[in-house]
């Protein structure tokens, strides 16, 4: 059959030759609803890209000079709302750290356990997610079965599934439950079988694969000067664990591997989290072995830590330390410090200035996923526009941490 | 071990380096804030310092002080697993003068964080690639992390309905107006028409 436009001279049909702009997000379902990417594209390939961030933004920092140091626990929960007790604690520590106090052994302990359980939801969310944004639905829904195992032990631990204002200054809340080592025993074991399930499932399937492997590589120094850390600089060849290089905690005193990438593409970010879920689960099991089952929790400072709640009703000096701690807040000596935990997606580190009253005069969090999500623009500079969906996927970019 | 680095900054910069301390086991060191950039090279670019991570850099507000607004950088190296804290000190208290050297050029990932400075706090970067807000939106006004800017202040993008226009008191006002918004009523089915609670038709 003949063209009908016979008469058509090719060289007339002329296609526009300049980037075409697009915008991808904010509401977009790749890009978690909190991220804009404005694209210059010529053709699929991506000429020029700009992120812009801050639709989640709530003045966290603002809200904390407004109440007590204790009253900044809820907000933390809400930053990496993926594993709040890893803030729980690490914003726990910051403020240790600045009073000079430390938690008993069994406190260290539990907060081993809860955080690396929470390091483990973290980990199966991002990955789980990053399949599903893929189409491989599944195994999302059974990283999400894993995750509900142990959300279960953390709500029968802290009363809350997601945001769990576990954690006090000088302690926790309350003392573990007596069936908690159970708990841990059973379902990590559960969750490493749905985890492996879900593993065969996607580490075999070629479209999955396909579109992971060789994208978005970066290398271990240009990772180091975007100020990348957590799985995302440690997929990259770079031997950088907070909990290995700088232990807290108890971390020095178990046996666990900082698992490395090579490439530090999207295959390896993926692999590296599946990786550190195995050796998370070493360390709960380990953590949940030498964990004392009696002793106190909460450290005996009354300066920071409120008192027994049968003594509040019954001896004065109770009852006023506990008044005095709740409505004018713990007295933080004045001074500054910065302190550093491993969260669920690199170091999550508190600035802290005091000015030695109730209030904070200034709570700076550095978000590990800001300076991650500002290396993505140089991520997916010559790409194609469909590996923006498993870059940012591998990213685990959590919007109320980014967006603060 | 970080001690060393301080020794090193103060021998090499001498009068720049206004104080040095290490509360908390964090090594601190204040710079003029002329020599922000110089010092940064050093720290970067120097193999016994090597400090080829920028890990934070955040401003603090003392309005009280002058210079008033605080710049807060921290520095990791891989290598030598030592850390340190510099600040410098810039802009008096209606935050003119208030511009320090970016270091973007030493560390590529100095560009959000200088950015979220800018935007949260006010202080200019000069050299910085792409100075402007981050977190707020474009239209917004100010520095929101400033102590002076109040906390329940809102910046709304479309304006708030006026009592003058709503003809009641704010409080009384309903989210949505009479005419909009779901109709609460049971949906009459004969007529196929909803109708309001108060009997008025809403259709």
């Amino acid at each position: 059959m003949e063209p009908i436009d016979l008469d058509l001279d090719e060289n007339e049909l002329e296609l526009p030759t300049e980037p075409m702009r697009l915008n991808m997000g904010p509401s977009h379902p790749a890009m978690h609803g909190t991220v804009r990417i404005v694209l210059e594209l010529s053709g699929e390939t991506i000429v020029k890209s700009d992120v812009q961030i801050g639709y989640l933004h709530r003045g966290f920092e603002k809200m904390c000079e407004r109440g007590t140091w204790a009253q900044v626990f809820p907000y933390v929960d809400r930053l990496n709302y993926v594993s709040p007790m890893l803030n729980n604690v690490g914003y726990a520590l910051a403020v240790e750290k600045l009073c000079d106090i430390q938690v008993p052994d069994r406190c260290q302990w539990y907060r081993m356990i809860l955080g690396e359980l929470a390091r483990i939801s973290d980990h199966l969310t991002c990955t789980g997610a990053m399949a599903m944004e893929l189409g491989a639905f599944t195994p999302f829904l059974w990283f999400i079965k894993a995750r509900e195992m142990i959300w279960d032990i953390l709500e029968e631990e802290t009363g809350a599934r997601l945001t769990h204002s576990f954690g006090r200054i000088g302690g926790m809340a309350h003392p573990p439950t007596p069936a908690l080592k159970e708990m841990c025993r059973t379902a990590v074991r559960s969750v490493m079988d749905l985890v492996e399930e879900g593993e065969k499932m996607l580490l075999k399937n070629r479209i999955f694969l396909d579109r992971l492997e060789g994208v978005a590589p970066i290398s271990g120094a240009d990772a180091v000067a975007l100020s990348w850390t957590g799985p995302c600089l440690r997929a990259s060849g770079v031997p950088y664990d907070v909990r290995k290089v700088h232990p807290y905690l108890k971390y020095d005193e178990v046996e666990f591997d900082m698992p490395l990438g090579k490439t530090g593409d999207n295959l390896d970010r993926f692999l590296i989290r599946l990786a550190e879920v195995r050796q998370s689960v070493r360390i709960v099991l380990q953590a949940c072995d030498r964990m004392p089952d009696d002793g106190p929790v909460n450290c005996d400072d009354l300066r920071f830590v409120l008192p027994p709640k049968q003594e509040v009703y019954t001896t004065i000096e109770s009852t006023i330390a506990h008044f005095k701690l709740i409505m004018e807040g713990a007295k933080v000596p004045a001074g500054e410090v910065y302190s550093y935990t491993e969260g669920g997606n690199g170091e999550l580190g508190f600035y802290l200035v005091s000015d030695g009253s109730g209030t904070p005069y200034r709570v700076r969090i550095r978000p590990p996923c800001f300076p991650i999500t500002g290396g993505l623009s140089k991520l997916i500079q010559n790409a194609m526009l469909s590996d923006i969906v498993p870059t940012f996927g591998s990213l685990n970019m959590i919007g109320g941490e980014c967006d603060h | 071990m970080s001690e060393r680095v301080l020794e090193a900054l103060r021998s090499k910069f001498g009068a720049a380096v206004m104080s040095t301390h290490s509360l908390h086991g964090d090594d601190t060191a204040v710079i003029e804030p002329s020599a922000w950039k110089d010092v940064c090279t050093f720290l970067r670019n120097d193999p016994q310092m090597s400090f080829d991570m920028l890990v934070d850099l955040c401003g603090v507000d003392y309005p009280s002080r002058s210079p008033r607004i605080e710049v807060v950088l921290h520095l990791y190296s891989i290598a030598k697993r030592h850390r340190i804290r510099l600040k410098t000190a810039v802009g008096d208290e209606d935050l003119v003068g208030c511009e320090v050297d970016s270091v973007t050029g030493l560390w590529p990932g100095a560009n959000w964080f200088e950015r979220e400075v800018f935007d949260l706090i006010g202080v200019r970067f000069t050299g910085h690639p792409d100075l402007r807000r981050i977190l707020m939106y474009p239209e917004f006004e100010g520095h929101p992390l400033l102590k002076d800017y109040p906390a329940d202040r809102t910046q709304p993008l479309v304006p708030y309905r006026t009592e003058a226009e709503a003809g009641v008191p704010l409080e009384k006002l309903a989210p949505f107006g009479p005419d909009e918004g779901m109709p609460f009523g049971r949906h009459n089915v004969r007529s196929g028409s909803f109708t309001s609670p108060s009997g008025k038709d809403n259709n």
